[in-house]
């Protein structure tokens, strides 16, 4: 049993991109494409050097959402999901240390591997920070209806 | 130049092809909130309307966005055909619906700005966040790669064939004229490797000086310098340092075979070479930039490197056979940097970088390779023709079909760097591979000779 409901972890564990929405500094929502990678217990997410401005508003303020909203991204699977979560910036070794997610990253972008191999021709691509998504409040709604209200659940049993 | 930001109603226009969006917008608890929803657009108003998502309050004194985002799933692979758009703006109620008013609007479609474009222009953000980084640690921190990648790319070593090439035809001719050593042989391979990877990097450091590298969003893998100095992996004092060492190395080596050899022309071929390298980037001749690059590579990298090669062989006797034969390979090396400036070209105007690319337009450009690659080409059969050169050099005539696929290649990638990259990879093949068939003409050569010696391999 993962820290989030059942429906939401089978969500995030298909889903090939999720939006992460972070606050600017002023008050503005931001949303950016990005893999979810999850663990069983916090959502992990990476951004290279490149397109790093997402890092500077995480650093102002941490709280975020992660979403789940296209059935195509999640092989058709029709139910979508917010995570609402507070998230933390890895960057003790941006060469390196994101790639300890490299297994849970090729399961979803096999061609990660290889282009990892082409590290050379993009070497900043490949200078990465992690964002570690403790999650606080998940919502839920089946078969993607959103005209309906959501399933709320609280995910206070992570720390 | 295009930039990610966009005009409103054209980011309403985007959004209007996505199948839906996703609604963000920041609660009461001060975290961002994301629901689909199927909003109605109306670019030409700037507005997007929708019913505000069910059993959620929704406030209206704070900015909304509307995101729509696309893949392409690809088992096996992953995904394709990103496309993000989101617009910004203020919402009012009208009944049971929003409206929100679009007042600003970005995204990225990986069809309109490739990937590779888009990673080029955010280099400054990666600086931004190095800079930030090393602040906050109170210590340097820098991208990096191994040192064996960084070396090869910081040198650019896969273009050594263009060094190679020339150095061992001019050994195996002398070789054929009855003159070899390996000592020597060796020591002039690697001597002028050097010069070509002082070139290569004091390239990249006058570039960077001047900001043509800086100004270049398209490079590729065979344009565009090695980037080492603009993406932080090394630093510029260290490049010229870099620079410098192998220079000293080139000399050093060539004052050893002028020291073994003692000849004038030697010395001569030695001196020019070195200037003509130094001066290709560097102030004040900056010869690339005043639209003679390819002349001095074709000189440089053809007669210089072959003469040279052949007269540390012979002790300084001159020979009329590799004048010719540098010749086809002078025009075919200086074809490499002609087409690899045309993805360049934008980049290299923005910094006064003059080359012929920049000059002229596409029809003169490809007019341009058409006639100097036949040129090449026919010089070699002349040279067979006249008795200069062995027949079995008309081998090198099996690299046209390579030829005219660079040729077939041009026009329709010649306003698409990344397209543009195969041809490019094609055209080095056909400098490459011509080298190779010259020299297994004169290693057919010396061996008939020790075979066959009343065999006729020159026409007379």
């Amino acid at each position: 049993m993962g820290a989030l409901p059942k429906p939401v972890e089978e969500l995030l564990e298909a889903a090939l991109v999720a939006e992460l929405t972070v606050v600017r500094e002023d008050g503005r929502p931001v949303t950016y494409p990005l893999i979810p990678l999850y663990d069983g217990e916090r959502i992990y997410m990476t951004s290279s050097a490149l397109f790093s401005r997402k890092l500077e508003h995480l650093r102002r303020n941490s709280r975020v959402a992660v979403s789940i909203t296209d059935p195509v991204a999640v092989a058709g699977r029709t139910d979508r999901a917010t995570i609402q979560g507070d998230a933390r910036v890895i960057e003790d070794d941006p060469h390196g240390g994101w790639e300890r997610l490299l297994p849970i990253w090729e399961r979803k972008e096999p061609a990660i591997v290889a282009f990892l191999k082409q590290r050379v021709a993009l070497p900043l691509f490949f200078e990465r920070a992690l964002i570690e998504v403790t999650p606080r409040r998940a919502f839920f709604w089946p078969n993607g209806l959103t005209g309906a209200a959501p399933v709320v659940s609280s995910a206070e049993g992570v720390q | 130049m295009r930039r990610l930001s966009l005009a409103t109603n054209l980011g309403l226009e985007k959004l209007s092809g996505y199948p839906f969006h996703v609604l963000s917008w920041v609660d009461a608890e001060g975290y961002p909130m994301n629901v689909a929803i199927g909003a109605s657009i109306n670019p030409g108003e700037g507005t997007a309307t929708f019913v505000p998502p069910a059993g959620l309050p929704v406030p209206t004194d704070r900015e909304f966005s509307l995101t729509g985002s696309h893949i392409r799933p690809q088992p096996g692979y992953g995904y394709d055909e990103r496309r993000h758009v989101t617009v910004w703006g203020n919402a009012v109620r009208q009944g049971e619906v929003l409206v929100l008013t679009a007042t600003s609007a970005w995204g990225w479609d990986e069809q309109e700005l490739p990937f590779f474009e888009y990673s080029e222009r955010s280099v400054g953000q990666s600086r931004r966040y190095f800079d930030a980084l090393s602040a906050e640690r109170g210590t340097p921190v820098r991208p990096r790669l191994s040192p064996g990648w960084l070396i090869l790319r910081a040198t650019r070593l896969p273009f050594l064939s263009a060094t190679i090439v020339p150095v061992v035809l001019g050994i195996m001719i002398a070789a054929a004229h009855g003159a070899f050593d390996l000592v020597t042989a060796v020591l002039t391979v690697i001597g002028a490797s050097f010069v070509q990877l002082g070139l290569n990097v004091a390239n990249d450091v006058f570039d960077s000086m001047q900001g043509a590298d800086e100004a270049n969003v398209t490079p590729t893998r065979y344009s565009g310098g090695s980037r080492v100095i603009q993406y932080g992996l090394v630093s510029l004092r260290r490049m010229a340092t870099t620079a410098a060492v192998f220079y000293l190395a080139a000399a050093a080596i060539g004052l050893v075979l002028l020291a073994l050899r003692g000849s004038v022309a030697l010395l001569a071929i030695g001196v020019v070479g070195l200037i003509v390298s130094f001066a290709y980037t560097a102030p004040p001749l900056k010869l690339v930039y005043r639209g003679l690059g390819e002349i001095a590579v074709a000189v440089g990298f053809g007669p210089l490197m072959l003469l040279g090669a052949y007269v540390v062989q012979t002790g300084g006797a001159l020979a009329r056979e590799p004048v010719v034969a540098s010749i086809p390979i002078a025009l075919l090396v200086a074809l490499i940097l002609y087409v690899n400036e045309i993805p360049d070209r934008r980049g290299d105007a923005h910094a006064g970088k003059g080359t012929l690319p920049v000059r002229f337009g596409p029809d003169a450009v490809i007019l341009g390779y058409d006639v100097t690659v036949a040129a090449a080409y026919a010089a070699l059969v002349v040279g067979v023709g006249l008795g200069v050169l062995p027949i079995p050099a008309l081998l090198a005539l099996l690299t046209i079909p390579l030829a005219l696929r660079v040729h077939r290649g041009l026009r329709p990638n010649y306003d698409n760097p990344y397209g543009l990259m195969a041809v490019m990879a094609v055209n080095i093949q056909v400098h490459l591979f011509a080298g190779i068939l010259l020299v297994a003409a004169y290693a057919i050569v010396l061996v008939a000779g020790a075979v066959a010696p009343g065999v006729p391999l020159f026409i007379r």
